[in-house]
């Protein structure tokens, strides 16, 4: 029998109950759904991550008080603490040891408690900047690069100059039609000069980059305050193959500077690339794991629910089979039929559950600010699991049909 | 007296379609072994147009089910143009059922969602036969029982002899050596009855071989040549008189 014949076929009994087919394949769609979505939407942010976008400038460790998910919360917390603030001082002391060790090191600290809105001649920006105070390294600790201006320099770090290098949105905002080179805007109570302007970043998870304002750090303490507020050191070595001897020196100025004896562990987290990048993976890995076991219990219940309809559909059209068999059909094509109608119910539903998926972990990834994928590894994956449900809980039906004796099902009323 | 039947064109001469020797067939029915046949023979010629009688549990049903090809004899002989079926398994059986035989169902057995004409193109369908040959063919068989305007339709929008002459339509499509009509006219008036077997004639007359199972006298005598049977055995088997057949003999 032509391929053509058993699709037509197919098409035509399953439009004979529209409602019924709509409903099984429901169950097989939300299964699918819901691991598409999920894995386009980690998918996208991994997408950006490893191509592109960096939490670090390149080869930078940073040592800072907290770990990555110390959100977490649990045995986390508890042991994060009581952990001392890495003070100014001790930061100071580090970038002393370092010196000639390291092409960059970068100190900041970043004013997440402070209502940060920027305003020049009555307009406003958002209440949300995020404000650092840092030296002359941060734009290439962070992979920023100036627009123009000029960035920050040692003198306005040893006098704590008033001055500020702006993000590209706060120039959008306050200056759309004039420099904002030499002008003066108030933030947080206090007036600052603008020395220079960031070339535009964009976003990464959900964050513009944009809206940062950065000034000497020294300027950041005497108007905000020094106590309760930790500093984050950036390290760049001289190339690639000193990475390694530098990290190491690294950690050894960071214990000097931190006074911690030889037989206490580091009071300090390492981030690197690699260790951020691998934190998310983790993450990622264990949503991907979850979502695997929902989708996995759905497709199993949409399974049955497609075994259920099959028999139900063999037991009403024992005639037909009955019919068929006369008229010269083989076992064999009784058996094709109910086997593709089965297929055609799951893959429908699958195909339908992809494009949902992909929609959905998409319409997330735009949220998210990161660029939109198509997981067509995943996507096969879904169709090559959807045939194997059809045929997996299809064949049982199937077989009965098939078997069924032709003198019996024709008398079958 | 052979030789005058055959110079008559009365008793049908050549290859024989169908041989059957001492058939018999067993049932188990809970502890109880049915008899349905219990040793028949039979040879129908091609173009003879024979009726098979008999009351309810003579054996009427499984005969007719073994001449189908649906089911397969205890014991004894079925050649079916020279081949044994009775050693056929189940896909052997269905290919004789698809190219050598054409059903006619009591109650028309139509699928019900297809048009006249995906009706006919069935058999066609499972002989593999490609669309626009099979789309040809069907239309062929649907005109030749006079329903070349009703190709379209569904059998709900079709009468009761309109939904068998697609039956019988479907019965012809793939030229089998002999249609099988099992009560064909027992869901009909008799008006309508009487054109469905009016129509059975016209085939006849153009050289198809028909089996007709019935227990109606009336309709078992448009055939050539019936067979009685009962408890398992055949009873009788006789031709019709010269005289009602007389135009048979002046048709070519």
């Amino acid at each position: 029998m032509l391929f053509r014949e058993i699709i037509l076929m197919a098409w035509s009994s399953l439009g004979a109950n529209k409602l019924r087919s709509a409903l099984t394949m429901l169950g097989i769609t939300i299964g699918v759904f819901s691991v598409i979505s999920v894995m386009t939407a980690i998918g996208a942010l991994q997408n950006s991550i490893e191509s592109g976008i960096s939490f670090l400038g390149s080869n930078i460790f940073q040592f800072a008080k907290y770990p990555v998910n110390v959100d977490a919360g649990g045995e986390a917390k508890k042991k994060f603490q009581n952990r001392r603030n890495i003070t100014y001082r001790q930061a100071l002391r580090y970038y002393e040891l370092m010196q000639g060790n390291a092409q960059e090191i970068c100190l900041k600290t970043f004013g997440r408690d402070l209502k940060s809105q920027a305003v020049y001649n009555g307009v406003k920006t958002t209440p949300s900047l995020t404000v650092v105070g840092t030296n002359g390294s941060f734009l290439t600790a962070n992979a920023y690069t100036l627009g123009y201006g000029r960035n920050l320099n040692d003198e306005d770090v040893e006098l704590a100059r008033s001055v500020l290098v702006v993000g590209k949105m706060i120039e959008k905002r306050l200056f759309p039609h004039e420099t904002p080179i030499g002008k003066v805007i108030r933030m947080s109570g206090h007036t600052f000069t603008i020395v220079g302007v960031l070339a535009e970043k964009g976003t990464s998870f959900g964050q513009s980059q944009d809206d940062i304002c950065i000034m000497p750090i020294t300027r950041f303490f005497e108007d905000y305050g020094e106590a309760n507020r930790t500093v984050n050191i950036a390290t760049q070595p001289f190339s690639t193959e000193l990475y390694n001897r530098t990290l190491d020196k690294g950690i050894s100025a960071m214990r000097i500077a931190r006074g911690l004896r030889a037989n206490q562990e580091n009071d300090f987290e390492i981030y690197t690339n690699d260790s951020l990048k691998s934190a998310f993976t983790s993450v990622a890995g264990v949503v991907r794991i979850g979502a695997f076991v929902i989708s996995f219990i759905a497709l199993v219940a949409a399974g049955i629910g497609i075994m259920n309809i099959m028999l139900v559909s063999v037991t009403e059209r024992t005639k037909e089979i009955g019919v068929r068999k006369s008229v010269g059909a083989r076992s064999y094509d009784i058996l094709q039929q109910f086997l593709t109608e089965a297929v055609f119910i799951s893959e429908a539903g699958g195909i339908l559950g992809i494009i949902l998926g992909v929609i959905g972990g998409d319409l997330l990834a735009l949220w998210l600010k990161v660029d939109l994928i198509f997981p067509y590894g995943w996507a096969v994956a879904g169709l090559v699991v959807c045939s194997a449900i059809g045929i997996g809980f299809g064949f049982y039906p199937a077989y009965r049909a098939a078997v069924l004796d032709p003198i019996e099902a024709l008398r079958y009323e | 007296m052979e030789s005058f039947d055959e110079a008559l064109n009365i008793r049908p001469h050549g290859r024989s379609v169908i041989e059957i020797q001492d058939i018999t067939k067993r049932y188990v029915m809970g502890e109880e072994i049915v008899h349905a046949l219990r040793g028949v023979s039979l040879r129908i010629h091609r173009n003879e147009y024979i009726a098979v009688m008999g009351p309810s549990g003579s054996g009427k049903s499984t005969l007719m089910n073994m001449l189908g090809c649906l089911d397969t004899p205890t014991s004894g002989h079925y050649q079916f143009n020279g081949k044994n079926v009775a050693e056929m398994d189940d896909n052997e059986l269905a290919e004789i059922r698809n190219r050598e035989i054409g059903f006619v169902f009591q109650t028309f057995n139509l699928l019900p969602r297809s048009t006249s004409l995906r009706n006919v193109e069935l058999p066609l369908i499972y002989a593999g036969i490609n669309p626009e040959t099979r789309e040809e063919m069907a239309a062929r068989a649907l005109q030749k029982v006079g329903l070349a305007d009703r190709m379209n339709h569904k059998p709900n929008e079709l009468s009761g002899g309109q939904r068998q002459r697609v039956a019988i339509a479907r019965a012809l499509v793939n030229n089998p050596s002999f249609i099988l009509a099992d009560e064909p006219t027992g869901n009909l008036d008799s008006k309508t009855g009487g054109e469905i077997m009016g129509l059975m004639e016209t085939l006849y007359q153009q050289g198809h071989t028909i089996i007709l199972v019935t227990h109606e006298a009336d309709i078992a005598r448009h055939a050539r040549r019936t067979v009685h049977l009962r408890d398992g055995l055949i009873e009788s088997d006789d031709y019709l008189p010269l005289m009602e057949t007389e135009f048979v003999i002046s048709s070519p």
